[in-house]
C-alpha cells in the first residue's frame, strides 16, 4: 500500500492533511530535499509540491523524472501559480518532439 | 565511411549484408515504434495540459477559501481544528503497457466508505468558509491523482520517445550509411581479385601457347 505526500509552505498545504493525505510543511528546501528523498525511498506513490518549494529542489526532482515511482507534481502554493508546473509540462513535449509544438499550436486556438 | 579494417573477404560480405537486411528491418520497427509513441504522447499530453489548469483552477479557489476561513478565525482554532485527520488514503498502484512503456495506474482507497467524511472537526468553532474549504479540496483530488497519473506518464513516455528517437536516428545516419559502404568496398574490392586472377589466366595461357607453338618467331619471320 501506498501513501501521497505533500510538501511546501506550511500555509499552502495543511489543507490537504483533512482529505488524509500526509503533509510536510517546509520553509527552507535543504531539509526538504533530505525528506523528498526518503519519501521517494519510502512507500510514497505520489508527492505533491508546492511551485515555490520545488524551486529549490529542481535537481532533487529530476532524479526521479524517470523512475516510475514516484510520481513528483507540482501544484501552486496559496501565493499564487508560478507557471512551473505548467513549464514541466512543456519540457516533456520538447524532449519528445524536439520542439514546442503543442503550445505554439494552442495560441492559435 | 568504409572502415578500413574491414577484410574484403566473401563471408564477411555474406555478414554484412545480413547485417544491413537486420538493421533495415529494426529502423523500420523503432520508427513505427516512435511513430505510434508520438501520437500516444501527444494524446496524453493534451490530457495532461487540461488536467493540470483544472487542478491549478480548483487549488486556487480553495487556497481562496482557506485564506477567507483564516480570516475569521484564530491561528490556533485552525491548528485544532486539522489537527487530527479522520480521513486516510492510501493508494494502490498498478502498472499499464503502453508501447513497451511501463506507466502507474493509481487506485485510491479512503478509510471510510463516506464521502463526506472529511471534515476533522466539530463544527461549533470553526467558519463555514473552512467547510467550503475543505469541501473543494477534497473534490479535486480524483483531478490531482489522475493529474499525477497522467503527468508520469508524459513524463516516461517523453524520455522513451527521445531514446527510441535517437535510436532511429543512430540506425539512418550512421549504421546503415556504414554497412552499406562496407559492402560496396568488399564488393569492388572481389571484383578487382577476380578481374586480376582472370587477366593472370589469360597471361599464362599465352605464355604457355608462345612456348609450345613459337607464334612471335613464326610471325616475325
Amino acid at each position: 500500500m501506498y501513501k501521497i505526500a505533500v510538501m511546501g509552505e506550511p500555509d499552502s498545504i495543511y489543507g490537504f492533511a483533512t482529505l488524509g493525505l500526509d503533509t510536510f510543511p517546509f520553509d527552507s528546501p535543504e531539509e526538504a530535499a533530505r525528506q523528498l528523498r526518503q519519501m521517494a525511498e519510502g512507500d510514497y506513490a505520489v508527492i505533491y509540491i508546492t511551485e515555490g518549494l520545488a524551486e529549490g529542489l529542481k535537481a532533487e526532482i529530476d532524479r526521479y523524472r524517470e523512475q516510475i515511482l514516484p510520481a513528483i507534481i507540482l501544484l501552486p502554493g496559496v501565493s499564487g501559480n508560478t507557471g512551473e508546473g505548467i513549464s514541466r509540462v512543456k519540457k516533456s513535449v520538447e524532449q519528445a518532439v524536439g520542439s514546442d509544438i503543442l503550445f505554439g499550436g494552442q495560441n492559435n486556438e | 565511411m568504409a572502415a578500413k579494417n574491414i577484410t574484403p573477404t566473401r563471408m564477411e560480405l555474406t555478414r554484412l549484408k545480413r547485417k544491413l537486411a537486420t538493421t533495415r528491418r529494426g529502423h523500420k520497427l523503432l520508427k513505427d515504434k516512435r511513430d505510434e509513441l508520438m501520437r500516444q504522447f501527444m494524446d496524453l499530453v493534451r490530457e495532461n495540459m487540461e488536467l493540470r489548469k483544472k487542478v491549478e483552477a480548483g487549488i486556487k479557489a480553495a487556497n481562496k477559501n482557506f485564506v477567507l476561513a483564516k480570516s475569521t478565525m484564530s491561528e490556533e482554532s485552525v491548528n485544532v481544528a486539522f489537527m487530527t485527520p479522520k480521513q486516510e488514503v492510501s493508494l494502490s498502484t498498478d502498472t499499464k503497457n503502453i508501447m513497451s512503456v511501463d506507466i502507474p495506474v493509481f487506485q485510491y482507497q479512503t478509510r471510510t466508505n463516506d464521502a463526506n467524511d472529511i471534515y476533522s472537526y466539530g463544527l461549533a468553532f470553526t467558519s463555514s468558509d473552512l467547510d467550503d474549504a475543505v469541501k473543494s479540496l477534497a473534490d479535486l483530488l480524483p483531478d490531482m491523482l489522475h493529474l499525477a497519473e497522467v503527468e508520469k506518464a508524459c513524463q516516461l513516455m517523453a524520455a522513451e520517445i527521445e531514446k527510441t528517437r535517437r535510436r532511429v536516428n543512430a540506425l539512418e545516419h550512421v549504421m546503415i550509411p556504414e554497412t552499406e559502404a562496407s559492402i560496396k568496398y568488399i564488393s569492388s574490392k572481389l571484383d578487382e581479385n577476380e578481374r586480376s586472377t582472370q587477366i593472370r589466366l589469360m597471361k599464362v595461357k599465352d605464355m604457355l601457347l608462345e612456348e609450345a607453338h613459337h607464334y612471335s618467331e613464326r610471325n616475325g619471320a
